[in-house]
């Protein structure tokens, strides 16, 4: 009797514990989750004769999208697709927070679950190495598969290099397959308060060292010039990957600083060198001077918000972040946000960070004939021009939407925004170190900043990611 | 022959669960022998090596450390309050029956939305907490910008949305009592105080021992509130081991590694549950001597 009791709590113990381990179903994958098993050949020899949009007629495509005001434009636009060319599209759309824990649960489990899915350039850096993306070289050089009027010569080159990589760690971007292709992207500059800079008699920084005493200025001053509650600069801080790559990266680089430095095709640590010490240093004590409160919890979406609600006189950020506040009827803030290049690097840089909403392919796709003719639509003048136009899928990918009057002419209501745009678009490129331990570099990252900001000595928090990231990239 | 299969028809259901529960849990320890990530397909076989990268690496001291001064905080405060409250309650009858119902209330929101809340409440600039403050002088504190202001916050939460569980066991506990007992101190002219420490706690034990087993497994695991409310930060001061198994998983797609971190907390768990239970079979059987 005894022991059944024991044996019932046994039991009890057990499973209580088992529900420990969540992870373990979610993890379900299996070996050789790996993509493109069918030979080396790529699925885009198979594609002969002229080129038609109605080649695969009938055919449904499923696509992955994420929750984006790009995306909305998609959406908006995908009966002229399916008019085009008979295929129909079947999508899901996931807010950001768990669009990537959806995209790579379902690519590492080997599925073929969707054939076409939004990602960024890091992504790649990612997904590329297992043969998870299928390389859309050999079908943009196919002139079969490819429609003449994509011209590929139109996308700005930069960004159609940041998909395009050799899957080698340390190796540059530019070289290699097309893993992505570039769609929607956004460019890191600083948008700022008009009102605020006008009553305080300020100008937008045109170094960091200006940048970081703007900021302190704009909270000492700013509350008592009727800007209840305002502070200086709104950057990213959770503990995130994505609070290095904007507004910090940007300046980082164009203080001609680098992540890793690759020697021998090895890759070393770089944050920690006395250049980048003292740099980070300084970013830390301008997000305590002139950042706002609560800042380990600021994601883009705080960022932005603060400053269409009139409580950040300025954003380093995504031009979109800004945006989105300063259309008109957005924000309390809209018709007073102007935009600059923001600050230089002590030469004179203006090296940039993007992001791109790029566009993917499933390598274990088996429609991918349809799926490549949902890309190049999707990519193609025609619907990036019409979502520029009558949606707010703003800077573009390509030069012909750039040069276009009615685009320009759209576009001019911003102050800055255009010149902003010119200024830095051939300067903006990813200026991180390409290897598959991103996300965990600059989530580590991250968490380092967090501690300096919270009074760590930023030399021995650096050394100490250093350390273990060498480990990691080894 | 119907009468020889039907008991075991009758286990079917329970062993094909028991089956659903033990499938992934042994597929994910096989995991953990190889060195399986995104960057690696096609893994080899390294036995113990994950287990052994685990322990050697100071993120994890860290993330057990974490969690367990967070399972501790927030099962203790939950216990010492859901346990008071309960008595409270038990005591005056009919506002007890009206604070029942209202006190259920956090207990149907789900935690991460309950996280999300708080994490607006408690933003130092526009949350209503540093609003309420602001009279007192106390409106600028910045709650989870600091190591041990985020690790606080977050117990607070898991106390807000889980003290009343504790305390809804604890009552159930206290109106099942016996009579008799509390009967016959009160003839023998016996105190509040001497028949609480003698009688009521005693006999309560075993019930606030139930809802601590719950609550200390339940805060062990613990992912939702930590994630919406703080990422793990600042630096990796929130980080438990169930957000480093999710990081190195899903994020960072190492999955045997991953993997790993979470065959260690069921572990821990397993054995923390089973020193629990235990002490509760102790607890339950002094409690029968005590209602005689």
């Amino acid at each position: 009797m005894d022991r059944h009791v024991h044996d019932r709590r046994r039991f009890l113990a057990l499973t209580g514990a088992l529900s420990a381990a969540p992870l373990l179903s979610a993890c379900g994958a299996g070996f050789g989750g790996g993509g493109q098993s069918e030979g080396d050949g790529s699925a885009a020899d198979d594609v002969t004769g002229a080129f038609d949009w109605k080649r695969e007629k009938g055919t449904t495509v499923k696509a992955l999208l994420n929750k984006h005001p790009y995306t909305d434009a998609l959406i908006a636009d995908l009966t002229s697709f399916t008019d085009k060319t008979g295929i129909e599209v079947t999508y899901d759309v996931f807010p950001e927070d768990n669009y990537f824990d959806k995209l790579t649960v379902d690519l590492s489990s080997g599925r073929a679950s969707y054939d076409v899915f939004m990602l960024g350039a890091y992504m790649v850096w990612q997904y590329g190495p297992p043969g998870w993306l299928e390389d859309l070289g050999p079908w943009m050089r196919n002139a079969s598969a490819t429609a003449a009027e994509w011209d590929r010569a139109d996308f700005f080159p930069n960004l159609l290099q940041a998909g395009q990589w050799s899957l080698k760690a340390g190796a540059p971007l530019g070289r290699g397959g097309q893993y992505a292709l570039p769609w929607g992207w956004e460019t890191n500059v600083v948008a700022y308060n008009t009102e605020v800079f006008r009553k305080l008699g300020l100008k937008p920084a045109e170094s960091f060292e200006e940048l970081r005493e703007l900021a302190g200025v704009i909270k000492k001053r700013a509350p008592g010039a009727g800007f209840d509650g305002m502070y200086g600069i709104a950057v990213r801080g959770s503990r995130s990957w994505a609070t290095i790559h904007p507004g910090f990266m940007t300046m980082y680089a164009r203080n001609g600083l680098r992540d890793f430095t690759v020697e021998g095709g090895k890759l070393s640590p770089a944050m920690n060198s006395p250049r980048a010490v003292a740099f980070t240093e300084d970013w830390a004590a301008m997000v305590k001077e002139g950042g706002p409160p609560s800042w380990t919890s600021y994601t883009w979406y705080q960022c932005s918000s603060d400053l269409g609600a009139r409580k950040a006189g300025m954003l380093f950020d995504a031009d979109t972040a800004a945006y989105f506040q300063a259309v008109e009827g957005a924000s309390p803030a809209s018709g007073k946000i102007a935009f600059h290049p923001g600050p230089k690097g002590p030469d004179g840089s203006l090296a940039t960070n993007m992001w791109i909403w790029s566009l993917g392919m499933n390598a274990r796709s088996r429609r991918k004939s349809a799926g490549w003719l949902f890309l190049q639509w999707a990519t193609g003048k025609e619907h990036l021009r019409r979502a520029a136009l009558t949606h707010h899928h703003i800077d573009p990918v390509r030069k012909s939407v750039s040069q276009d009057p009615a685009y320009r002419n759209r576009m001019r209501h911003l102050p800055g925004f255009l010149e902003t745009f010119e200024t830095v678009v051939d300067r903006t490129r990813i200026q991180f170190t390409p290897q598959a331990q991103f996300f965990d570099a600059t989530t580590s990252w991250a968490a380092a900043l967090q501690e300096i900001y919270g009074g760590k000595s930023a030399r021995s928090v650096l050394d100490g990611l250093a350390g273990d990231l060498r480990e990691k990239v080894r | 022959m119907r009468r020889t299969l039907r008991p075991y028809l009758l286990v079917v259901p329970a062993l094909l669960l028991t089956c659903g529960i033990l499938y992934p849990f042994g597929l994910g320890l096989y995991y953990t022998l190889f060195d399986f990530s995104a960057a690696k397909p096609q893994p080899d076989l390294v036995r113990w090596e994950n287990y052994r990268a685990v322990f050697t690496q100071d993120a994890f001291w860290n993330s057990a450390w974490v969690t367990v001064l967070y399972a501790v905080g927030a099962a203790g405060a939950e216990t010492v309050l859901g346990v008071s409250v309960a008595l409270l309650l038990h005591r005056s009858s009919r506002v007890g029956r009206i604070l029942e119902k209202i006190l259920i209330l956090p207990l149907m929101i789900a935690p991460v939305i309950a996280a999300i809340i708080w994490k607006l409440m408690l933003q130092p600039s526009v949350g209503v907490v540093n609003h309420l403050l602001e009279p007192f002088g106390l409106g600028g504190v910045q709650w989870t910008d600091t190591p041990t202001g985020a690790l606080l916050s977050s117990i607070a939460v898991d106390v807000w949305v889980y003290t009343p569980f504790v305390a809804i066991l604890a009552l159930a506990g206290l109106r099942s009592l016996p009579a008799s007992p509390f009967e016959a101190a009160a003839v023998d002219g016996a105190g509040w105080w001497y028949t609480f420490r003698r009688l009521t706690l005693p006999m309560l034990w075993p019930y606030v021992l139930v809802a601590v087993i719950f609550r200390f497994m339940d805060s062990l695991k613990v992912f939702d509130i930590i994630y919406a409310l703080t990422e793990g930060g600042p630096g990796d001061s929130t980080v438990v081991l169930q957000i480093r198994a999710y990081l190195e998983a899903i994020r960072f797609q190492r999955y045997s590694f991953g993997i790993s971190y979470t065959i260690v907390l069921w572990a821990v768990v397993y054995l923390a549950a089973t020193v629990l239970v235990r002490h509760l079979g102790r607890i339950q059987r002094k409690a029968a001597e005590v209602s005689g």
